[in-house]
């Protein structure tokens, strides 16, 4: 009986520190991106654009590569959403026979894990063949493509979880499939549809791999689609594979912008599904 | 009357837009596989598939295109972080699955999420300025002096990024085992670790091998944390201290000078080829058997 005891014991306190271990890597990242962008964190970083000289140590900031981020990932989260949403509702029981939805739902699981740099890969083999070069465009049009089956696959998990009852009332009482989407599905998937949308926009601002060579990296902003775009990744990732010390430093502190926006997009996105939870019928 | 046809209609062009655009994604997705088959087919045309996938003879400027140092890289770093995650995730899930109440499940989703939702860069910063210097003192410890640019360090790296990833979809699996199962085991007088052993895992074990081949998966893709710390040279490791080249990090970091070379490029797409395929067939394996399970 001790024995048998003393190893569930045992194991009680490993499952404890294994999670305990995983609670302290987490803590580890932010306490090290912090503290070491911190320091290094100047106004002049966030709002200015790279003046020349800037990678050899000289002034300017990110604010290219901020905003850069910005212009890509909303464009792509537009982008996703408009062809996600009516995909996610077409995977429904309403509009598709199970068997094709769970087929399709594979093969979405499937893409949402190939990897961005094989998507980075495609969209550039396309842009070359159309005669784009490394635009907003052409990084808009790759990050979509990394977006669009978690942003379905998703969606189309909120969707389901909306109870038999409440899809068939509406139907009973004589609505039209639409009508039936657009006053239940949509409404009582409303805050989970949000945290989809939302959960891509943070894939999509810290995704580097799709825009390595779609977006292309430039010091200005861009003037129109077809104009080349920083992204705050990629100026992390430049930037630390300098020699000098100044440009590392802002390395961290570009990090930590870049950490900085995931971590309140995810608490924002907490905070939206609570809010508007307290409107939906269970 | 018309009004009710004006509905009718209107119904079905929704309809049929919708199914429209779910068939459309389907049909780009095809063609995302087709057009990396067709870049890639001159490679495959021209050289024989030993010549490609087996040999590790890698030299572009003499027209030698062997990707096995890659792949290999690729299959180290994956299966060293698998080594380091897969034990620790999984016992934390079990942690949150059998010992845990459902507030403090809720209350540790946002650290586990966020800690999956960080961008893949900042771990490579974290690699930089932690990992790097660690694996370098251990390797002296070991008595071999090596920068700790390393395959070592892109595992180590590459298991804290899959750690959330494991966790959060093993314990999916676990939540989703009825509670009668474990209770009838505790009715019996077992302890929770003899539950666990002869009750939980028993009746979880595939849904937690997926979890683990969808980490593994994940971990073969991954880009540009790796290439800061793997060291990206193209020779094949001999050691857990030795750099090497993963496939990612290799499409990423020659894609620039594609024209200068001839075939180049396309043996740049032939190796975004093998990846994906290399990546969906463990993904497709694992989402099969979970998709099976009934976890979505």
């Amino acid at each position: 009986m001790r024995n048998r005891k003393m190893k569930d014991a045992l194991f009680y306190w490993t499952m404890l520190g294994s999670l305990a271990f995983i609670l302290a890597v987490f803590s580890v990242i932010l306490i090290v991106v912090f503290s070491k962008g911190f320091p290094a964190l100047r106004w002049s970083l966030i709002f200015q654009l790279p003046k020349s000289g800037y990678y050899l140590g000289q002034d300017g900031g990110v604010a290219n590569a901020i905003l850069g981020t910005l212009y890509l990932s909303s464009g792509a989260v537009l982008v996703s959403i408009i062809l996600a949403l009516p995909a996610a509702i077409a995977l429904q029981k309403d509009y598709t026979s199970p068997r094709f939805a769970q087929f399709t739902r594979l093969i979405l699981d499937v893409l949402w894990g190939t990897p961005s740099i094989v998507y980075g890969a495609i969209g550039f083999a396309i842009m070359v063949y159309l005669g784009i070069r490394a635009s907003l465009l052409g990084g808009i049009f790759a990050l979509s493509l990394v977006m669009l089956p978690l942003m379905i696959r998703s969606m189309d998990e909120v969707i389901r979880i909306v109870p038999e009852e409440l899809r068939e009332t509406p139907l009973a009482l004589g609505s039209t499939r639409f009508e039936m989407v657009r006053a239940v599905l949509l409404k009582q998937a409303f805050p989970g549809i949000l945290t989809a949308v939302l959960l891509a926009l943070g894939r999509g601002i810290g995704d580097a791999a799709s825009v390595l060579f779609t977006a292309g990296f430039t010091d200005n902003l861009p003037g129109s689609l077809m104009d080349p775009v920083a992204s705050l990744p990629l100026a992390v990732f430049f930037q630390i594979g300098s020699p000098l010390k100044e440009v590392q430093q802002r390395a961290y502190a570009s990090a930590m912008i870049l950490l900085f926006l995931i971590l309140v997009i995810n608490i924002v996105s907490r905070i939206l599904e609570k809010r508007f939870t307290r409107h939906t019928i269970r | 009357m018309s009004v009710l046809l004006f509905r009718r209609f209107k119904d079905q062009i929704v309809t049929m837009s919708l199914r429209g655009i779910l068939v459309g994604v389907l049909i780009l997705s095809a063609g995302l596989l087709g057009i990396l088959l067709l870049k890639s087919a001159p490679m495959i045309s021209d050289f024989p598939l030993s010549k490609l996938i087996f040999s590790a003879a890698w030299n572009p400027w003499k027209g030698q295109f062997g990707l096995s140092a890659f792949i290999v890289a690729s299959l180290g770093v994956a299966i060293i972080a698998l080594i380091f995650a897969s034990p620790v995730s999984l016992l934390a899930a079990l942690y949150l699955s059998e010992c845990a109440n459902r507030r403090l499940r809720n209350a540790l989703r946002l650290p586990i999420d966020i800690l999956a939702g960080v961008p893949s860069v900042v771990f490579g910063l974290v690699g930089v300025i932690v990992i790097i210097p660690s694996v370098s003192i251990l390797s002296r410890l070991c008595g071999r002096d090596t920068t700790g640019y390393s395959i070592l360090s892109g595992g180590i790296l590459l298991a804290i990024m899959i750690m959330p990833y494991i966790l959060s979809l093993s314990l999916e699996v676990l939540l989703s085992l009825p509670a009668e199962a474990r209770e009838a085991a505790i009715a019996l007088g077992a302890t929770r670790w003899e539950t666990v052993r002869h009750v939980v895992l028993k009746r979880s074990v595939v849904g937690l091998v997926a979890a683990v081949v969808l980490g593994f998966a994940r971990a073969f893709g991954e880009t540009i944390a790796v290439m800061m710390v793997v060291g990206n040279v193209a020779k094949i490791p001999h050691s857990a201290f030795d750099p090497a080249y993963p496939l990612p990090a290799l499409i990423a970091n020659n894609f620039g000078e594609l024209m200068s070379i001839p075939r180049f490029d396309s043996a740049l797409f032939l190796a975004a080829l093998v990846l994906m395929i290399i990546v969906g067939i463990f993904s497709l394996a694992a989402q099969a058997v979970l998709h099976h399970i009934g976890r979505i």
